[in-house]
């Protein structure tokens, strides 16, 4: 048993470490230590909790953290990288259920109008990532359909949501009681509402929502702390509320929209750009190597079509057999490329690719001009000059790698197809692009071929 | 008693200055175990959760906090595990 003064102080080294640990996620090099030590201070946290004067029964804190251990384990180790985003979706949402809970049973404790009105945020914004989080796991894992869902009376429908909760919060601030009917009316309508927030968003803006779901996530476990009185819970969760947010604005950015318009308006529901036309010219692996062969800096540019074709091994043998070659190689990785925020740079991790030879759009755009090959390998729209050039075009604005720019562009690409955005793409028609068509990892082992011949 | 709410928003405001700090350094690169890593601290909820399942509240309390400590910590083992599985693969070039 030790005293509260004495778990508090605990609490503080709790925070101290995560927030040492966040920091080291800053550089590849202390990556790996700072996630220990942020998992060092949440065992420091559990284990003076479990101490502390507060428990009175073990019984069922054994169970559940027995389950909760074995589940979480089996899914970190069983996870494919590939699935990395709809992991996170629903770890989001567990951790909302928890703070939602939290909330939930702070209720039984005082019946002060503080605690009422933190318990009803914790229990919408746990709600909204719950439902939310689950929604945005079926459209990454294409268990439901991944596209933007937009209905004419959706914003009639959230706008009573919100008049809906806010009158329910009032009257339930008013009189509050664990079994009021009101409670499980806020319950319902913040659920909904989190479905409602994430069935407009689909396809290229998904990275956003695993970037806001991720915010909320950490907010609810800060209002949960509001509602039980507890420092580590709010400290904790404003850091990740915080993270979340910098996050969606990173990806928002990148795609030259505000978060409105992602929140709110589906995805290139118009397409008034001009029609692109001209001469397609195709190459194949025999001479795409004798162009390779003679490059003295080669730049391959992925997106979310090498990781549906499962090519980023044969990517990665293709960038040895360069650089043995006397080539520079670097991986050129577009913010938003993938369905989570970094998750190209996952997966080329994932095949062995050195982090050193990842580099982000600023630093190649900068010197793309004395790259003698750019190999565009499944993305598109992030490379489509149509964002710089056609002010027509959906993605106008939207900063891009400038794969134009090189002096030669291989464009690996299965037929010719518009992208995501359904926007025709300029590139495939440049003087100095070539289209290699076929499966991307076929084209790539055929190259890998040609140069072990 | 009164103030107590007051020096929780006190604390609320720095650790959201704090984090926007520690975090807009952050590369691109490492995005991913970023948001996974942060997302096991969100797992923070278990602490109120284990009070909640531990305490001798009437009703459901107990069983609403049995079931938060199971959530909550399928995020922290969870979150902590994979974020490290995927740390691990970021090698520098000759490691």
């Amino acid at each position: 048993m030790i005293d509260n003064v004495a778990v508090n102080l605990a609490y503080i080294v709790a925070a101290a470490l995560f927030v040492f640990g966040l920091k080291m996620l800053g550089s590849p090099a202390t990556a790996r230590r700072g996630n220990a030590l942020s998992a060092a201070g949440m065992l420091i946290a559990v284990v003076v909790t479990l101490l502390s004067k507060g428990i009175l029964e073990w019984h069922w804190i054994a169970v559940a953290m027995l389950v909760g251990a074995v589940i979480g384990a089996l899914a970190a180790r069983l996870v494919a990288m590939t699935s990395m985003p709809e992991m996170v979706a629903l770890f989001n949402g567990t951790g909302g259920a928890a703070s939602l809970l939290v909330g939930w049973a702070a209720l039984y404790g005082d019946g002060s109008t503080f605690t009422a009105i933190t318990v009803t945020l914790s229990v919408l914004i746990g709600g909204v990532t719950l439902s939310g989080s689950i929604l945005a796991w079926g459209k990454l894992s294409e268990v439901l359909g991944s596209r933007a869902v937009v209905f004419g009376a959706q914003r009639f429908v959230n706008a009573l949501i919100l008049v809906g909760l806010l009158a329910a919060g009032v009257l339930f601030v008013m009189q509050p009681a664990p079994d009021s009917p009101v409670f499980f009316v806020i319950l319902g309508l913040a659920l909904l509402l989190g479905v409602m927030a994430v069935l407009p968003i689909g396809g290229a803006d998904m990275p956003v929502v695993i970037s806001l779901l991720n915010s909320y996530s950490g907010l609810a476990a800060c209002a949960a702390g509001f509602a039980i009185n507890n420092n580590i819970l709010i400290v904790s969760g404003s850091l990740v509320g915080a993270a979340g947010i910098i996050l969606t604005n990173i990806m928002c950015k990148a795609m030259n929209r505000s978060l409105a318009n992602v929140l709110f308006s589906g995805f290139g529901a118009v397409a008034t750009a001009s029609k692109v036309e001209g001469e397609v010219k195709p190459i194949n692996a025999e001479d795409a190597y004798l162009i390779l062969e003679a490059a003295s800096s080669v730049t391959f540019v992925p997106g979310y079509g090498m990781a549906v074709a499962q090519a980023q091994h044969a990517v990665h043998e293709l960038g040895e057999l360069l650089e043995g070659n006397g080539c520079e190689v670097t991986f050129a990785i577009h913010p938003v490329a993938g369905r989570m925020p970094g998750h190209m740079n996952v997966l080329l991790a994932e095949a062995s690719v050195p982090y050193d030879q990842l580099v982000e759009m600023e630093d190649i755009n900068r010197r793309m001009e004395s790259v003698d090959v750019a190999v565009v390998i499944g993305a598109n729209d992030v490379v489509n000059p149509a964002a710089r050039q056609d002010e027509g075009s959906p993605i106008y604005g939207m900063p891009i790698i400038n794969v134009d720019h090189a002096r030669t562009v291989f464009v690996l690409k299965r037929s010719m197809a518009s992208g995501f955005a359904g926007v025709d793409n300029p590139l495939f028609f440049g003087d100095n692009t070539r289209m290699l068509f076929g499966d991307a990892k076929a084209s790539i082992m055929g190259m890998v071929a040609q140069f072990k011949e | 008693m009164e103030l107590a709410p007051v020096y929780l928003a006190f604390i609320l405001m720095l650790a959201i200055f704090l984090g926007f700090e520690l975090i807009s350094k952050v590369p691109a690169t490492l995005h991913t175990p970023l948001m996974s890593g942060a997302n096991a601290i969100s797992g923070i909820a278990i602490v109120g959760a284990l009070l909640a399942a531990g305490s001798k509240m009437p009703g459901l309390a107990p069983i609403l906090g049995a079931v938060a400590v199971t959530f909550a910590t399928v995020n922290v083992v969870g979150g902590y595990l994979v974020t490290d599985r995927m740390l691990g693969m970021f090698k520098k070039k000759g490691d």
